[in-house]
């Protein structure tokens, strides 16, 4: 059995959330620069254009791309034949306040969701773990804005809704967040599941390249659908008006119950954050 | 063509701002967002004394992130504004005349603006590296113990706003989609 010690886990985790908040993917970079030069609207693309100075200037000077550098989302895959010498989950919330700190990244999370005491440190991390065949282990950082995140829906839809009823709820909770998101947004839809694996599996749709697709074509397609419809919303960047409202829309999906077609929309802004590394 | 403004701003020049307009913003404006907003508007309504003079003010709802050596500031994009709707009708009442934030505002809010006068700008969210550049100074004058969410008092210089409503109501999130969407049939 392969032996790690939480300090390399610590000090991974460390790195990427310094990393995470200074430099944009470049899946996400990518479909920002395909936007600015097909938008029809002037306003609209004069924004993606400072959207683009603004990650170009976080990335040379070393200051964070927005200053809600997130709940720390910390996806976890274990391999069931590594063995973490120390306890995983401390390393993880240490390599969080470090980070942060060392950073100089904002500490947004409070202790309580009534009391709300800013706990100081960014910690605890929001930590998703899995358990892997092999002896890696893979860490994926993805902080989370919440003026994207209080904007995300889910709802039990009903079997009859079929795919039109998680097309309107999708487009739906697109239109009702408008302006409030930071358009242009990523999309994160989960289908199927309970209730709470829904929700997980809308988040996890936003750590997939922004540029790829479901693997299932019939999912692939819903996505292109799905895109067009809120592309055609006419929101834009910012709220101000244009064609660009969303940069994608990714679907993640799981078998279900005979009763139930479970809906989740997690919205994420133009800075959506993610980087990995397996160790 | 960008409208230049020195701060404070007040009633006369809100009364030209027209939603659609760019301007770009020198001289003080003030931090605050969730936790600021709840003490001033306790504090009002106590009827206690406020720890600044709101008259002309311009809050920036902002928590920005700390700031290295040498810098005015960290990255300062602005917060979504509708947390502060329950808070603003009592603060532009006592005469504030600008808010900077993105997204929505309910109708009291804007109900406020119209009768008082005010404006909503937007920056733009998202961007907080590139607006920090345009803050030259910033020093906590409230609330200390609140952190990122203290009241900052800060020197900007050209800073790059949207208004989005102003004092008539008008709405660029309404007019700016309609004129978008209005091109495409043009086009058809
Ligand atoms: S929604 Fe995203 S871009 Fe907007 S302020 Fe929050 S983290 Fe930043």
């Amino acid at each position: 059995m392969r032996e790690l010690s939480a300090e390399i886990i610590a000090n991974t985790v460390k790195r990427l959330c310094i990393e995470a908040n200074l430099r944009l993917p470049k899946d996400i970079k990518a479909c920002i620069e395909n936007s600015f030069d097909t938008e029809p609207w002037a306003g609209a693309k004069d924004i993606l254009g400072k959207i683009i100075e603004n990650y170009t200037i976080a990335e040379n000077e070393l200051k964070p791309i927005c200053q809600d550098t997130g709940a720390a989302c910390v996806f976890v895959k274990i391999g069931q034949d590594v063995h973490i010498n120390g306890n995983l989950t401390d390393a993880i919330n240490e390599g969080v306040r470090q980070g942060y700190k060392e950073g100089f990244l904002r500490k947004s999370i409070v202790n309580d969701p009534i009391e709300r005491i800013n706990t100081g440190d960014n910690t605890p991390a929001m930590i998703y773990y899995d358990i892997v065949e092999g002896d890696k282990v893979e860490i994926t950082l993805a902080p989370k804005g919440f003026g994207s995140e209080n904007m995300s829906r889910i709802k039990m839809l009903k079997p009859s809704d079929s795919v039109e009823g998680v097309i309107d709820f999708v487009v739906d909770t697109v239109m009702k967040a408008g302006s409030n998101p930071c358009p242009p947004i990523v999309v994160g839809v989960g289908i199927g599941g309970t209730f709470d694996k829904c929700a997980y599996l809308a988040k996890k749709a936003l750590l997939r390249e922004a540029q790829s697709e479901n693997p299932v074509p019939y999912y692939a397609e819903l996505e292109r659908t799905l895109l067009n419809k809120i592309n055609a919303l006419g929101i834009g960047p910012q709220g101000f008006g244009g064609k660009t409202t969303a940069l994608a829309v990714n679907i993640e999906t799981m078998p279900t119950h005979i009763a139930g077609l479970p809906v989740a929309v997690n919205i994420n802004c133009h800075v959506t954050r993610h980087v990995k590394e397996v160790i | 063509m960008e409208i230049k403004i020195t701060l404070p701003l007040t009633k006369d020049k809100v009364k030209e701002l027209k939603a659609g307009d760019s301007c770009l913003l020198t001289g003080v404006m003030y931090t605050g967002r969730d936790a600021a907003h709840k003490r001033l508007f306790d504090l009002i309504k106590e009827g206690k004394k406020l720890p600044l003079d709101i008259k002309d003010s311009t809050f920036y709802f902002v928590g920005p992130t700390p700031k290295k050596e040498g810098e005015a500031i960290g990255s300062a994009g602005p917060t979504t504004s509708y947390r502060m709707d329950a808070y603003s009708p009592a603060l532009i009442a006592l005469g504030q005349t600008g808010m900077i934030g993105k997204g929505k505002r309910n109708d009291d809010v804007i109900k406020a603006m119209k009768k008082y006068g005010a404006v909503y700008f937007g920056a733009i969210g998202g961007c907080g590296a590139l607006l920090s550049k345009c803050i030259k100074r910033s020093e906590v004058v409230a609330y200390e113990d609140l952190g990122t969410e203290a009241i900052h008092r800060l020197e900007v210089e050209n800073f790059p706003v949207v208004v989005v409503i102003d004092s008539y109501g008008n709405n660029l999130y309404e007019t700016g989609k309609k004129a978008y969407l209005e091109s495409l049939k043009e086009e058809k």
